[in-house]
């Protein structure tokens, strides 16, 4: 279970990194956040922000078009 | 968004590992010289990403790129007839912009924001909102204030002081990597 969940889902370029960037910022280093897109070009967006900001990807699921996430805060 | 709150996990102490070395991260300049709607849209996409991914992140506002930070509500501009007149003729605010090509008086934003909604792409006006948010640094062209008649009054709230080419020029020595939009 995650610390927090940010529903990005409908929502396209680059509103997921947005969101989940201000979602990262309230937390503590070390917890996690769930992501759920619906941007397909949002799996290589997530890499990049991951490498970028050194908050890791831990878990990376697809269900019916839904992309989950969940990363470390670093 | 729907951020749920769950009781903080106790963490695990983390192993030794080598600190890896690092790597000076570059700042990222926008010169956002562009008024025209579809620009205006990529200037605010990148500021808002770019910020998102905690690069710190400036913008440059010049020319005809200063209309978009004018406060919404904010008609006519400028002291003089000259400068009152180009207001009139083309309209500031970032919910204003117009398409450098297919407008069509206004049918082709209208269409491009009935297609933003219909695939969830947020409004310059949104990703503006969310880029000063996340800190991004608007810096207003002071020339270009000057030239058109803007006053701090009428511009948006959060703008920085108005600085010059010299400014930007200092940037780029000092690494920044630009995009001129």
């Amino acid at each position: 279970m995650a610390n927090a969940t940010v529903d990005a889902r409908g929502l396209n370029c680059p509103m997921p990194i947005v969101k989940t960037a201000q979602a990262v910022k309230g937390l503590a280093s070390g917890q996690t956040l769930e992501v759920l897109a619906t941007d397909p070009g949002s799996v290589k967006d997530f890499a990049a922000w991951s490498k970028t900001t050194g908050n890791e990807i831990i878990e990376q699921t697809t269900d019916g078009g839904v992309f989950r996430f969940v990363m470390r805060k670093k | 968004m729907t951020v749920a709150e769950a009781p903080v996990l106790a963490t695990e102490p983390e192993p030794a590992v080598e600190p890896e070395p690092e790597v000076k991260q570059r700042d990222f300049l926008i010169i956002a010289y562009s008024g025209d709607l579809e620009k205006v849209w990529a200037q605010m996409i990148l500021a808002s990403t770019a910020a998102a991914m905690g690069v710190k992140t400036r913008i440059f506002v010049t020319f005809w790129g200063l209309p978009s930070f004018v406060k919404p509500g904010v008609r006519i501009t400028g002291e003089n007839w000259m400068q009152r007149m180009m207001s009139a003729m083309k309209r500031p605010g970032i919910a204003h912009r117009k398409l450098s090509t297919m407008n069509f008086l206004g049918m082709g934003p209208w269409m491009m924001r009935k297609l933003a909604k219909r695939y969830g792409v947020s409004s310059p006006a949104e990703l503006l909102e969310v880029a000063q948010m996340l800190g991004v640094e608007v810096m207003p062209c002071q020339m270009t204030m000057d030239m058109f008649g803007f006053k701090r009054e009428d511009m948006i709230d959060g703008l920085g002081e108005p600085v010059g080419a010299a400014t930007v020029i200092g940037l780029l020595s000092e690494g920044s990597s630009a995009l001129f939009i």
